[in-house]
């Protein structure tokens, strides 16, 4: 799998929204999608494609209907590549501060 | 089918076969097969894989632990084996059971395509939770060793 799209697919805000929603609910329906979007069926339609060639979203048909699904695989090798390898306990430190400090969490984009 | 819990989807540089082997052969399993709670490759899964055998996750300690039990569903070399998956205590409680498919197919240009399914995980919340950040350290463990021969560096030096 192409790591450049995958890189790609994660530098949509949108498609970074998509990936929210599957997270916080997997297996949706593009219509199911389509109510948490502020853009037409046709531009989500289009960002799911796109995730889906990253291998970021995966397809399940279940009678006619197509679910997906978070495929969280490509951003495990991503993790393992880019952050495992540095000191994973220093940044996981700084990671708290900033969040004690901002008042943010995890989840925002 | 249920609706699946989890899908993971991954890519990988070689033949049904081999990932076949790598999925019921115990000695090269104990090779990328990490345990989700631990940092170390520590499980092995043990079984003759034929329908309706049991199967145990068992941890590579002296005791060797039995942490996951189950049935075997459905074995179709090179392409599909499906499994079922609970707690030992819940062995013979089918309904408290989860259930696991590989399908492997070849995708061209010498990449096989590796699903992994796991339905009915909502019968346990506490095991979703485990399984959820258990099979994608996994699946990328499994593509690593086939892929290059080894199971992935642990050291931070390594590239």
């Amino acid at each position: 799998m192409d790591i450049d799209k995958v890189f790609k697919a994660l530098a949509d805000p949108n498609r970074r929204r998509l990936l929210d929603l599957l997270h916080r609910e997997n297996g949706q329906t593009l219509t199911a999608l389509c109510e948490h979007m502020d853009m037409t069926r046709q531009g989500v339609t289009q960002h799911l494609q796109q995730l889906e060639e990253a291998n970021l979203v995966a397809i399940v048909w279940q009678g006619r209907e197509k679910l997906h699904y978070l495929n969280p695989v490509p951003l495990h090798e991503i993790h393992e590549r880019w952050i495992e390898k540095f000191e994973r306990n220093r940044l996981g430190a700084l990671r708290n501060l900033k969040n004690k400090l901002e008042g943010n969490d995890n989840d925002k984009t | 089918m249920t609706k699946p819990s989890f899908v993971y989807v991954t890519y990988i540089a070689t033949t049904p076969e081999k990932v076949w082997q790598a999925l019921v052969d115990t000695d090269v399993m104990r090779k990328y097969w990490a345990d989700p709670t631990a940092d170390a490759p520590a499980h092995e899964n043990v079984s003759d894989w034929r329908p309706g055998s049991q199967w145990e996750h068992r941890r590579l300690d002296d005791a060797r632990t039995v942490d996951i039990v189950g049935k075997v569903v459905e074995s179709a070399p090179p392409r599909r084996l499906v499994f079922t998956w609970a707690r030992p205590k819940d062995a013979e409680d089918d309904s408290k059971h989860s259930r696991v498919t590989f399908d492997i197919e070849p995708h061209g240009d010498g990449l096989i395509r590796l699903t992994v399914t796991h339905e009915d995980l909502e019968r346990d919340p506490q095991m979703l939770a485990g399984i959820s950040s258990g099979w994608p350290k996994v699946l990328s463990n499994l593509k690593t060793f086939l892929e290059t021969g080894r199971a992935l560096p642990r050291a931070p030096s390594a590239s």
